[in-house]
């Protein structure tokens, strides 16, 4: 059922994809920077943070 | 292309004597569509007649509108086509998501179980049109099906509208108290009332095609990103009834829309989506689409309903569906207005309820159209990397986004429906649609909650006997009344008496039986008690 009321999952994904509109692709990459260190203050545990680096990377080479 | 044989339906000359003086009708439909045809069926169940006029004289040519959501369905069974449209849909619940040859997800759209009708069906937008023309030939005095009526210009005053329509016999004038536009997205009553149809266009072009095959297909949505017989965009396969499939190909934004509707063009592209099973081509189309939305639905005397009043991008099965839900909303309300029951005012509820509705389906199918259709960078590069973590995380894998599906949309907090007692809790709070549940009569035979609340204000008491109040009938589960087999009543309706609206949404809901404040309740649910809701 649609429901008024709290935010889902599918509504944070929207903002942080529409945070980026009207922005240079330097600029964008630094927002991307910034939302990644504020979530992962937000997150509260760097272990945490620490395994999601190394998932993050996975499948992504060297240049 | 041999296509569905739709037959001509019956065109019947001006009617003589029926004009603006003799013939003034309460309703008048135009469009005889899923939506118009809906409309002109809930009326006749209200005992309210109509006329409903048709520019055409054949179904809709192709499957178009193909997918059906639980609570269409619900709708239809109320309609009293349930049944019909049950036996000859195909019924499914999982959607499997591949990227490339991997497969990302596999969705299974109905966690709930005790339910009386399917999470989704799949049927033909001309059966569809077909079953309720069948439907409408069972109310010969309520009502009047006009093909190759075309209307040319519509007035209103105060009192009513009057319609000028043309056919290949002569002009006519049609009179009637209330016009519904059910008449599409490119509505010719919208035009003519030169309104503002307000949204965005999208710049991808699809191309949908209905496909004949022996070939055995489950009965399952497969929906791909970048498939491998379609690299870098997206399709979706869909089994429909008669042994035929539904095939839905990105083109991205380049494509030539003539060009890609050639046979020479589309035989390759479903040889290869098919991969090499045999197929004929039934029916054929490209199209890009909109999101746009009429400010209001009601204006006077002439109420939209369906893509006249909003377009949607066909993302998650919420066009057709949509309009069928706004007649749902309508039909009662206009029934109580046309009977004296309630002032035109019960109208604006209709404008708020289905906007809200309108609303959450513009936004969703927008962000299912931009996953799919990537407009930015940023947007892409989000997609992407959804894609490539759902491999191993499933949080990514929840949010793959390949037409979120429709669901009912909760009317809390707009003016029909009273604030919750704070006594209750839990599920079925006032505003939410009403979800099914096995019951069974005193005698035992089994049944289901839905068709026991029919199509009227309803007093539903669970485990509570419902107070008598003038206006709604009532329904005991529990208490010597229905019977709850599996305790999903129970577990679904938290023990009180609820006030059930004639479309199955619930409007109030207590603890404990309370005829004053349910009576006020009720007079607040019907449109009579003017101040904004909770």
């Amino acid at each position: 059922m649609t429901q008024s009321g709290e935010p889902t999952p599918d509504d944070a994904f929207a903002a942080i994809v529409e945070a980026h509109d009207g922005l240079s692709p330097e600029a964008s990459a630094r927002l991307n920077a910034r939302l990644v260190l504020l979530l992962a203050e937000r997150v509260g545990d760097p272990a945490a943070v620490i395994r999601a680096a190394t998932a993050a990377r996975r499948g992504l080479e060297d240049a | 292309m041999a296509g569905h044989v739709r037959s001509r339906l019956p065109y019947a000359p001006p009617p003589k004597g029926r004009g603006a003086r003799a013939g003034r009708v309460p309703v008048a439909i135009v469009g005889a569509g899923p939506v118009g045809l809906s409309a002109a069926i809930d009326l006749a169940l209200k005992g309210v007649a109509s006329v409903v006029v048709d520019d055409d004289d054949r179904v809709s040519p192709g499957s178009r509108a193909f997918t059906w959501a639980r609570r269409t369905i619900d709708i239809f069974d109320r309609l009293g086509v349930g049944e019909a449209i049950r036996a000859k849909g195909v019924t499914w619940r999982t959607e499997r998501v591949f990227h490339g040859a991997r497969t990302l997800a596999v969705i299974d759209h109905a966690p709930d179980a005790g339910v009386a009708a399917p999470a989704f069906l799949n049927l033909q937008q001309y059966h569809v049109e077909e079953i309720l023309l069948a439907r409408c030939a069972d109310f010969p005095d309520l009502i009047d099906l006009r093909f190759r009526h075309r209307v040319t210009a519509a007035e209103q005053d105060a009192a009513g509208v009057t319609l000028d329509v043309y056919t290949e016999d002569g002009r006519y004038r049609l009179a009637a108290d209330w016009l519904l536009a059910c008449d599409g997205a490119r509505s010719s009553v919208r035009g003519m009332m030169d309104l503002a149809f307000e949204g965005e266009a999208f710049e991808d072009r699809f191309l949908i095609a209905d496909i004949r095959s022996p070939a055995p297909f489950p009965d399952e949505r497969w929906f791909w990103f970048a498939p491998t017989f379609h690299p870098g965009q997206t399709a979706m396969l869909h089994r429909q009834p008669d042994g035929m499939v539904r095939l839905d190909l990105q083109l991205g934004p380049d494509a030539d829309p003539e060009r890609e509707r050639l046979p020479e063009r589309v035989a390759p592209r479903v040889e290869a989506a098919l991969g090499g099973r045999p197929f004929d081509l039934d029916w054929v189309s490209v199209y890009a689409f909109s999101a746009r939305r009429l400010a209001q639905f009601v204006h006077g005397r002439i109420v939209f309903a369906g893509d006249s009043a909003h377009v949607i991008p066909p993302f998650g099965s919420r066009g057709a569906n949509a309009g069928v839900q706004d007649v749902d909303n309508l039909c009662w309300k206009l029934a109580l207005v046309i009977g004296g029951a309630a002032g035109p005012e019960l109208l604006a509820s209709y404008d708020a309820e289905r906007g809200r509705a309108a609303d959450d389906n513009l936004r969703r199918a927008g962000r299912s159209a931009r996953f799919m259709g990537p407009r930015t960078p940023a947007e892409r590069l989000f997609r992407d990397e959804v894609l490539a973590l759902a491999v191993d995380h499933a949080f990514a894998q929840r949010l793959i986004d390949p037409g979120r599906m429709s669901t009912p949309c909760a009317l809390d907090g707009l003016s029909l429906q009273s604030a919750d007692d704070p006594a209750m809790a839990g599920p079925m709070g006032p505003g939410a649609p009403c979800l099914d549940a096995p019951v069974t009569d005193p005698d035992g035979r089994p049944g289901w909650l839905l068709p026991r609340l029919g199509g009227r204000f309803t007093l539903l008491g669970v485990g509570v006997e419902p107070p008598a109040v003038e206006g709604a009938a009532r329904l005991t589960v529990g208490e010597g009344g229905l019977g709850d087999p599996a305790g999903l009543v129970a577990a679904r309706y938290p023990r009180g008496v609820y006030i059930i609206r004639p479309d199955q949404h619930v409007a109030a809901r207590w603890a404990a039986p309370a005829p004053r404040a349910a009576a006020h309740a009720l007079a607040r649910a019907r449109g009579a008690i003017a101040e904004v809701g909770p």
